[in-house]
């Protein structure tokens, strides 16, 4: 799901066409509010001033309509992974055998490491927005840089735990992912071919399990085991991989703010996207706080 | 709910710190600090078995660190209470589809195990 | 003060050339656009419609040979109406339109996001399109697993779109919220906005809160059916949980709108103050609120457990209340009032009939006991569609007689409109009320072949013969409005900026409204005080009193 640029949800461009007559319901033409300033001209005199669309009266109402329009879409994400928390919930009430061999194969010193990333990036970005309200550009710019490098260590970890579980074979669907990139002939959609795919590398599944459950089981039982792991698998993905997403385009447009920033588009007058991408980007921090202990820390 | 204003004159400059409360740096350190220190707690109530208390802890820590990074990092603290609102009305629907859900997945589950059992 | 439209400096033409269409930030190209677009969708669902309803004439095939063909179209028709038409049909097009204008603003809050909104609309609709050539779809519009996941159909090219569409209508939510919020002008306080707006606040309230979880739904499914995620598999009702979480508040986006134009349409062609300003106001957020606590009445037969069963019935008779208290709003609003029938009022009244009626069936449904008998037969469809048709059809084609004039600038022949409305009425319900007898008596939906069941019930033929008739009629019936409506476009006559005499801003401006809609924020008054209006001859619309 590609998402929406959350700081298109700023101020709109105005629109000057030559010949109009001056409407007396906007600004004179020369002050600095006025229409006329294209955002890359200001850009190139180093100044902030927001342009301020023709719909609204006032740069108050602008920007507190943006962030209006942030929580709500923010509302919308709190629904969206909800549904994944509640297959979580449901799976964990009502079969609990799915949760208990899981957690083996993740790394906890890993998980909470991201987690202090995130925190830490969501700490940078929170000073990141007050250096945009203060006008101080270099700090502002630090700030995202620093920001965008504490997500892309959060993704390069993330990496590192998928590329262990593929190399074991514990991605749901991974015989079919795997042949999407090898070219090779794709399974036809919905077919049986598609479910029992998943054949983890036992040997490596019976290492992490024997240490904590009973030595010896059957073939009927460890068939059902690594059922349970398959569904534990899902769940794990689904959860971790929308995030991680989630953190993919977050850190595309903190560095499209990079870019602006650099150029002295954003100060007092102009961080309402500093803002509104802070606000997410702190959305997706508080859905790790959540998938962290739920994932790796219950067992 | 702000009422917006309209005025037929020409819209007047708002002064630049009045477009949104600056959060000052030592409340974001302190809540940084906090978060990480709750972190630690987490990680390490973990791995003690307390049973079924290791959810609630897992589940009260995380809900704390949430709290805070809303209210200050989000600077939910500072801003219009319609912000809260919203956002705590999308948790309540959240827990509402999840509470109902749970309810019945559980209630069904003996129709589900014996429907089950008459299989085999 | 009345302008008479010069169509040279409305929205129309100002700017111009395709691309200046095409990027528009203004609400009201971007509502026009899918006022055509969704119009297309109903087209081709309509089309799915007659076909099916063709097939059910005779027992056996009757034109169509194969089971699984069928099961192809009512799946299509379902989806593309549900997804394609009745959800946007009325906020996507007269909200985007007439809902800054009734602010007395110039755009809503996120002109760009509109522009999105709109797109997204397209490129979903294509998505659908592709379903139809690449495979098609049979799994019913509800998706149901486990066949949802082994059918060869075009799954998830059809999950992809819907998900897209959903993104659609989050845009509009989010606009129409932060607008309304923030918007408003001075003097309008929540408690003198047109209830029109109350019914949008309603439905965009919905649209936030319930899509995502549609999303996710569709999400999840798309990755079980390609990779092996077996979440819904081990757990086919959870997925009906997720599903109907979203689904039955949807069918509150629906509606809403459409109760909302019938609060406007109904004051004004009473010549009366609506009845009842803030229990309609409010019941529309009640209605938002209270449909999120239903969902389960969808499962009352499908292993759902007999406790949430209880709880789900109880909320479910909670739910007809504040539908029943707009109703008695909108009767009293016409009691002692100077009643006009012009089709706008037409269309609203056969709504008020058709969507009380099929309100009340909606109580058999909820019973639970009842609901084992009907589930899954004719009644329910019947239901469904007195509702979305007899219900969120009615509104918008109230709407769209309403505001065509402010739309297009023209009027369309009065008596063609209140004859069109006749017809549809009349065939409407020969549609579908004998199928509530025949549901009531047996007869389940989704078949394609009920000969089977003639030795039990020899008269399913007849009913069934009825409802084609009649379905033959309703549609025809709706061509017409077309034809009347196109037709206006070439040889209407003007329309004055106030043919209605009614008292919301949109009236203020000229029809069409130019591009700003206003000049300058206009004075805010009771926009149901039509005591300061006055019909002038001359203009044949009304003007406001000096």
């Amino acid at each position: 799901m590609t998402q929406r640029d959350p700081s298109q949800r700023k101020s709109g461009e105005p629109r000057v066409e030559s010949g109009e007559p001056p409407r007396s319901d906007l600004p004179a033409r020369d002050s600095p509010l006025t229409t006329r300033h294209s955002p890359l001209r200001a850009a190139d005199r180093g100044d902030d001033s927001a342009p301020l669309a023709h719909h609204f009266a006032s740069l108050r109402q602008q920007s507190d309509a943006a962030r209006l329009g942030m929580w709500i879409f923010l509302v919308t994400e709190i629904l969206f992974f909800g549904g994944l928390f509640c297959v979580y919930a449901v799976y964990r009430a009502n079969r609990p055998e799915v949760f208990v061999d899981g957690h083996h194969f993740l790394s906890t010193p890993l998980g909470a490491g991201n987690t202090v990333v995130l925190i830490a990036s969501s700490l940078t970005m929170a000073l990141a927005v007050r250096s945009a309200q203060l006008g101080r550009r270099a700090a502002l710019v630090g700030l995202l840089g620093v920001t965008l490098l504490c997500g892309l260590a959060f993704l390069t970890v993330k990496a590192v735990e998928y590329k262990q579980k593929w190399d074991h074979r514990l991605v749901p669907g991974q015989a079919r992912i795997a042949s999407w990139f090898s070219g090779g002939a794709a399974s036809p959609q919905g077919s049986a071919a598609a479910r029992d795919q998943f054949r983890p590398d036992l040997q490596y599944v019976k290492e992490h399990l024997e240490p904590a459950g009973p030595g010896n089981l059957t073939e009927a039982q460890w068939a059902r085991r690594v059922d349970n792991l398959r569904s534990f698998m899902g769940i794990y993905f689904a959860l971790t991989a929308l995030h991680a997403l989630h953190v993919l385009i977050g850190l595309g447009v903190i560095g499209w703010l990079l870019v602006g920033a650099s150029r002295g588009r954003f100060g007092p007058r102009r961080f309402t996207p500093v803002d509104l991408v802070g606000l997410y980007w702190h959305l997706v921090d508080m859905i790790w706080i959540y998938l962290f202990p739920l994932l790796y820390l219950i067992h | 709910m702000q009422q917006a204003s309209h005025p037929t004159t020409p819209p007047s400059d708002c002064p630049e710190t009045t477009l949104a409360h600056v959060v000052p740096v030592r409340v974001l350190l302190s809540v940084f600090a906090a978060l990480v220190v709750l972190t630690v707690v987490t990680v390490s109530v973990s791995y003690f078995n307390l049973g079924a208390l290791n959810l609630l802890v897992a589940l009260g820590v995380a809900t704390t660190k949430a709290t805070l990074v809303a209210l200050y990092f989000m600077h939910l603290r500072y801003d219009n209470a319609l912000h809260a609102v919203i956002f705590l009305i999308g948790v309540a629907f959240l827990a509402l589809f999840l509470v109902i859900t749970m309810l019945d997945t559980i209630q069904y589950q003996p129709d589900v195990q014996s429907y089950q059992q008459g299989i085999r | 003060m009345t302008k008479t439209a010069t169509a040279a400096d409305s929205y129309l033409r100002d700017p111009r050339g395709l691309k200046s269409w095409l990027l528009t930030q203004d609400h009201k190209r971007i509502g026009l656009m899918f006022l055509v677009l969704i119009s297309l969708a109903f087209t081709l669902g309509a089309t799915f419609a007659l076909l099916i309803r063709t097939e059910l004439t005779l027992p056996g095939p009757t034109i169509i040979s194969s089971p699984r063909t069928y099961n192809h179209l009512f799946t299509l028709h379902g989806a593309v109406m549900i997804f394609l038409f009745v959800l946007p049909v009325i906020p996507a097009s007269f909200g985007n339109f007439m809902l800054p204008i009734m602010l007395g603003a110039k755009d809503v809050a996120f002109p760009r996001l509109n522009l999105a909104s709109l797109y997204f609309y397209a490129a979903g609709m294509l998505f659908f399109l592709l379903v139809l050539v690449l495979g098609g779809l049979d799994t019913g519009w509800t998706f149901y697993p486990p066949y949802s996941e082994q059918t060869p159909a075009a799954v998830v090219l059809a999950v992809v779109g819907a998900f897209i569409l959903g993104f659609s209508a989050i845009f509009t939510g989010i606009n129409f919220l932060v607008t309304l919020h923030t918007m408003r002008p001075p003097g309008m306080g929540w408690f003198r906005m047109p209830l029109f707006l109350w019914g949008l606040y309603g439905t965009a309230i919905i649209q936030i809160l319930a899509t995502p979880v549609l999303a996710i739904t569709l999400l999840l499914l798309g990755a079980e059916r390609v990779l092996d995620i077996d979440i819904f598999r081990r757990d086919p009702v959870l997925f009906q949980h997720f599903f109907w979480f979203y689904s039955h508040p949807a069918v509150y986006i629906m509606i809403l709108p459409a109760m909302g134009v019938v609060s406007e349409v109904i004051s004004v062609f009473s010549r009366k103050h609506i009845f009842g300003y803030r229990f309609i106001a409010y019941s529309s957020i009640a209605i938002a609120l209270i449909g999120f606590l239903v969902w389960g009445h969808h499962m009352f037969v499908s292993g759902q457990s007999k406790l949430v069963g209880m709880i789900f019935s109880a909320l479910t008779f909670a739910v007809a209340i504040p539908s029943a208290i707009k109703v008695f709003n909108w009767l009293a609003t016409m009691y002692r009032g100077a009643i006009g029938l012009a089709p706008p009022m037409c269309f609203a009244l056969n709504f008020i009939f058709l969507f009380g009626l099929g309100g009340l069936t909606g109580l058999f449904l909820g019973s639970l006991a009842t609901n084992v008998q009907v589930h899954d037969t004719s009644f329910v469809v019947a239901h469904f569609h007195y509702t979305m048709a007899g219900g969120v059809l009615m509104g918008f084609l109230s709407a769209l007689h309403y505001w065509w004039p402010k739309i297009t600038g023209r009027m369309y022949s009065l008596s063609w409109g209140q004859i069109t409305a006749l017809i549809i009425l009349i065939g409407f319900n020969l549609t579908y009320f004998p199928q509530f007898i025949i549901g009531a008596r047996g007869m389940p939906r989704r078949y394609f072949d009920y000969s089977r069941l003639l030795e039990a019930h020899p008269e399913f033929t007849f009913y069934q013969i009825i409802s084609t008739v009649g379905g033959y009629l309703f549609v025809g019936g709706l061509v017409l409005v077309a034809v009347n409506m196109i037709r206006s476009l070439f040889v209407g006559r003007r329309a004055p900026a106030n043919p209605w005499g009614a008292a919301t801003l949109e009236w203020e401006c000229a029809s069409p409204p130019p591009r700003e809609n206003f000049a300058s924020p206009p004075p805010v008054g009771d926009c149901y005080d039509f005591d300061g209006l006055e019909y002038d001859e001359q203009i044949r619309g009304y003007v406001k009193l000096p």
